[in-house]
């Protein structure tokens, strides 16, 4: 598909990206092209077909059945506060023992 | 057109802190107050490379919340990222549930003011809380501390018609909440938020208005307020030819009105997708049906065996299920008892008297029901006279010590043998000849004279029924 | 190599002190610009703890005081960390990945960080925001990438192994490029706690080294369940080394027809065949093979990716760490031109693409509608699985290219990790080791990839063929 100007300059945007009109129009084409590409897609047949996102839940499914537990849980404990004075280590800027930005205006 | 021709329609969405230790997918805790960013661990930092780990607890909570307000509980839900950027927001998204959320359906039922009324939930899920961001002179400031906390949204279908309704679900949802342990009720803290979907429609269309979506409602009295401020606003619109605009808006309590909270940035896009850090939450039948199990009677159900069942005054039955502790409490010392007005009657007199006096909770109670069950008998027994009980059970209040040492230290048993009463009987009529013939010439009155007498004699430990018994039987000669 | 040098602690004929100066001393200098960070003073602690270990006979294991590299897209606690990316360039860690501890709790020595595509989004190592990486069989090619500093460590012989990180193929295509051999563990095995993300439904980390052996001593090193990561599989450990000599025989190998590309290099073919031949002659049945989701694959890829990546992304922001622009004066400003700034072409790029197909209105024709075919493409291997062990193909289509060779076409590259997603798509394990040399002189590598969690078959497989190809593969 081929993408707008428009539509390139919103994308920017949401992500917070302040793209130059160089870029959005060389980012406008490339990605017109890659989406050409990923148009692929839609000729594949997926009705009924369920989404994988990721890690495959059916042993660990198979595992509760049998009456087992899935192993992803923690405890409800404190542990591993790392403290302001390390949390703060890489800021840009601090105040006090908060991370500081520019005043946000809303 | 005046306002009564218009229905107020109001759906509102509760964030109800999840009372665990440490943070929904973090160990740092989640206690409140502290340096801005002491309670951060690199998972609620956002750094590079952190990966979220669900917390249990909070599993646990939201499946007993769910099976309170009577959901559905999911056996699969699975975890979304909600895509936005805000300085309080460290990842740049939350983790929440969107497309599978972990409760289904349920409802929440009232007292309205025309009656029991029932409200049904959309659903509920689990999500992070966010940070806080602070504004002092030239610069903001981000704290993460609250970042990561877990919270329940609680989402309810448009069925409240009324701005009081609307509290009083609120009022009840809490109170269950509350009740389970699920969360702490505080509206003031921010651990139990609410906004309110509002529109406007006229009476008897079936068609919903547009409506806006109000925050900011920090107390009951704001959300009544808010409400019913953002009604008239919206009813002068469509009066006046106007169109309502689908938006968020800010209530302003000093000034009394709602404001558009719209920004000139563009409108929302979250970008949910589901998060691949995160394997579905699993439950089995098994569990879920195991915490059905366990699900304790809830504080509606209980009001009403209290009054039906153990015959107790709607009002003493919603003093003592006000408040979990107390009514567990009153529980077990009705078992002790199995007089539940006579136990009532303890519980709210004497007992709310020494514990307001004393400023504490029942929770600190230092006594036990078998104690208390113990000063109740000794008034059935007439072992203590009814001024000694309540003197007894002030004591054992104070101390906790058993009721039969105290009623030992404090010589606080009534002299029930005959022996010295009528010794005390014999010398006070001796004392008093007159009397005695104005007894017998038909003043049957100055016997309650008598029996003063007889009291001082045996220090104030005389039991009256009995003294009064001798003397008549004396006087009569 | 980790096997022999270990061999060599052993018997006493050098110290661990000894091998880390060395080491040291030529990730100094750098001729193929394989490091981005070498921890001297931290490198040569871990060695002195080692020979003290040693000498009071407390030695950890295979790995103790061997000199390793990291990708420095991994986390290493008080040593920068910067994915590539101008954005972390002074971004110092507050802890180790999982990972990094593993291997320093097995004694291994970490001399430093190496270099890659930023944020792992490229197949060159052109993309680091800092220098490109150079073969060391040609320093005038690529590489490969993202992973290629890390293969450049190796090939050059300043480290014994390295870590990676794969999403597409970014271990498997540098081991290839570098004759190497590479490993890809099966998505769940290896802990992906402190590794900077790029698609997190997809990345792996795994060793890459010279021998299949070396690479089977790392993985036991840093594999298994990891409580901070709940995607990590709490699948039981193999001992890799004991599987490592069982042979192929009856072995069952799968060379799949969507593998054999067009445009494919033919030197790779028939190089790739031959080791099939090979694997034939040691009592392996090679077995016609159909993957028919095969060309979805790069489709799928290059949705899903890029969607996990612009929200992996997002924490970016210049605001608790990273690049912040100067002088901004406010939010939207701060957003915008930090991460602007901080962000090279193609991870923008990226981002960009990802932030659009997951935005409303496209959120089902991209997103789920990948995430449908990737679940069709997982099907194609299981079934293919029923019949065969080990599917084998070319790890590239294509030999090293000049790093001055223009590819400004985006397309064009991703075209060149075709048969190398796939097995990210399917959570599979997928090896790369070498298989010959080009008529130029460049690595072959030939790619086997197995069963969710047979890693054992995959290094058995690749011993053999190892044993029997007996190459010579020395840098120049």
């Amino acid at each position: 598909m081929k993408l707008t100007e428009h539509q390139v300059q919103h994308v920017a945007r949401l992500a917070r990206l302040a793209l130059t009109p160089d870029e959005l129009s060389k980012y406008g084409a490339q990605l017109s092209a890659i989406l050409d590409a990923v148009d692929a897609l839609s000729q594949v047949d997926t009705s009924g077909v369920p989404p994988t996102s990721g890690v495959d839940t059916s042993e660990l499914e198979a595992r509760l059945r049998l009456g087992g537990s899935t192993p992803h849980l923690r405890e409800d404990v404190v542990a591993g506060e790392v403290g302001a004075k390390a949390a703060l280590a890489n800021a840009p800027q601090v105040e006090g023992s908060s991370f500081a930005i520019p005043k946000v205006i809303e | 057109m005046p306002r009564s021709d218009f229905q107020v329609v109001i759906g509102l969405e509760v964030h109800a802190q999840l009372l665990t230790t440490s943070k929904l997918f973090s160990g740092a805790s989640t206690s409140f107050g502290g340096a801005p960013n002491a309670h951060t661990s690199i998972v609620c930092l956002g750094l590079p490379g952190v990966l979220p780990v669900l917390n249990q607890q909070a599993v646990e909570l939201a499946i007993r919340a769910g099976l309170a307000l009577e959901c559905t509980v999911a056996e699969r839900s699975e975890w979304s990222r909600k895509h936005y950027f805000y300085p309080d927001l460290p990842k740049g998204y939350q983790i929440t549930q969107y497309e599978f959320p972990v409760c289904l359906g349920g409802r929440v039922t009232f007292d309205g003011a025309d009656g029991e009324k029932s409200v049904r939930l959309t659903r509920i899920h689990m999500e992070e809380d966010a940070g806080k961001l602070v504004h002092e002179g030239s610069v903001s400031l981000v704290d993460l501390n609250r970042a990561g906390t877990p919270l329940l949204e609680i989402v309810s279908e448009p069925d409240l018609r009324s701005a009081d309704d609307a509290v009083e679900y609120l009022k009840s949802l809490r109170d269950i909440l509350v009740w389970i342990g699920v969360n702490d009720g505080n509206l003031e803290e921010g651990s139990f938020r609410c906004d309110a979907n509002v529109s406007v429609m006229r009476h008897g269309s079936n068609t919903f208005g547009t409506r806006c979506e109000l925050k900011n409602l920090n107390s009951f009295r704001f959300i009544k307020q808010a409400i019913e401020i953002e009604a008239t606003r919206q009813v002068e619109i469509i009066e006046s030819g106007g169109k309502v605009d689908q938006e968020t808006r800010l209530f302003d309590p000093q000034r009394a009105e709602t404001r558009s909270m719209r920004s000139k940035e563009d409108a929302h896009d979250y970008r949910y997708f589901p998060d691949p850090d995160l394997p579905p939450l699993l439950l089995s039948k098994d569990r879920i049906e195991g915490e059905r199990a366990k699900q304790p009677e809830l504080p509606r159900a209980r009001r009403r065996r209290y009054v039906e069942a153990l015959g107790l005054p709607a009002y003493d039955a919603g003093v003592l299920t006000a408040d979990r502790a107390m009514s567990e409490f009153f529980e077990r010392c009705l078992a002790e008892v199995g007089d539940a007005k006579q136990v009532s009657n303890w519980f709210m007199g004497e007992l709310s008297r020494l514990l307001n006096e004393s400023k504490s909770t029942i929770s600190q109670v230092k006594f036990t029901p078998a104690q208390f069950g113990a000063v109740l008998k000794a008034v059935k027994d007439s072992v203590v006279s009814g001024p000694g009980a309540k003197e007894l059970f002030a004591d054992l209040f104070a101390t906790g010590k058993e009721p039969s040492v105290i009623i030992q230290e404090k010589g606080l048993a009534q002299v029930n043998d005959d022996g010295p009463l009528l010794e005390a009987i014999a010398a006070a009529m001796a004392e008093s000849p007159k009397n005695v013939e104005s007894y017998r010439g038909g003043n049957t009155k100055i016997v309650g004279y008598f029996v003063g007498q007889v009291m001082k004699k045996v220090g104030g430990k005389g039991n009256p029924k009995r003294i009064n018994e001798l003397l008549v039987e004396k006087l009569k000669g | 190599m980790i096997a022999a040098l270990g061999k060599a602690l052993a018997e006493k004929s050098t110290t661990s002190l000894e091998t880390t100066t060395t080491a040291l001393t030529a990730a100094k200098r750098d001729t193929f610009n394989a490091f981005l960070a070498i921890d001297e003073a931290g490198a040569l602690a871990a060695a002195k703890a080692s020979d003290e270990r040693r000498a009071r006979g407390a030695t950890l294991g295979p790995l103790d005081g061997v000199p390793v590299a990291l990708k420095d897209n991994i986390l290493t606690e008080g040593v920068v960390t910067t994915a590539g990316s101008k954005m972390l360039a002074n971004f110092t860690p507050p802890y180790d990945a999982t990972v990094t501890a593993r291997l320093k709790a097995a004694g291994a020595v970490i001399l430093g960080k190496t270099n890659l595509d930023e944020f792992g989004m490229g197949s060159s190592t052109v993309n680091s925001a800092f220098k490109p990486t150079k073969n060391p069989f040609d320093a005038t090619r690529t590489p490969g990438g993202s992973s290629g500093g890390s293969a450049a460590a190796v090939a050059a012989g300043i480290v014994a192994g390295a870590l990676g990180t794969d999403t597409g193929g970014s271990i498997r295509q540098p081991a290839a490029f570098t004759g190497l051999v590479g490993l890809k563990p099966t998505y769940g095995r290896v802990s992906r706690a402190g590794v900077i993300a790029y698609a997190s439904s997809l990345d792996q980390v795994g060793p890459m080294t010279r021998t299949v052996e070396d690479a089977a001593l790392m993985l036991e090193a840093i594999e298994g369940f990891d409580a901070a990561d709940s995607t990590s599989s709490d699948a039981k450990k193999t001992s890799w080394r004991e599987s490592l000599r069982s042979g192929v025989k009856d072995l069952r190998i799968g060379l799949p027809r969507e593998y054999f590309v067009d445009g494919m290099d033919p030197e790779i073919e028939r190089s790739v065949r031959a080791a099939a031949k090979q694997l034939e002659s040691l009592g392996a049945s090679i077995v016609d093979l159909s993957l028919p989701h095969t060309k979805f694959a790069l489709a799928t890829y290059y949705v899903i990716a890029p969607c996990e990546a612009s929200s992996n992304l997002g924490r970016y922001d210049g605001v608790r760490y990273g690049h912040r622009a100067a002088d901004v004066k406010q939010l939207k400003e701060l957003y915008e031109r930090s991460r602007s700034e901080g962000f090279g072409s193609e991870v923008k790029r990226r981002i960009m693409l990802g932030t659009f197909a997951l935005s409303s209105g496209y959120y089902d024709a991209y997103y789920r509608k990948a995430q449908q075919v990737r679940t069709l493409i997982t099907r194609d291997f299981e079934q293919a699985f029923q019949n065969v062990d080990v599917v084998l193909s070319a790890t590239s289509p294509v030999l090293p290219w000049k790093l001055d060779e223009k590819l400004d076409d985006p397309l064009a590259m991703y075209l060149m990790d075709v048969l190398t997603l796939p097995c990210n798509l399917a959570g599979l394990p997928g090896l790369s080791m070498p298989c010959g040399v080009s008529s130029s002189g460049l690595p072959i590598g030939v790619q086997l990839l197995g069963k969710r969690f047979d890693e054992a078959t995959l290094l058995c497989t690749a011993q053999s063929l190892e044993s029997a190809l007996n190459l010579k593969q020395e840098v120049r």
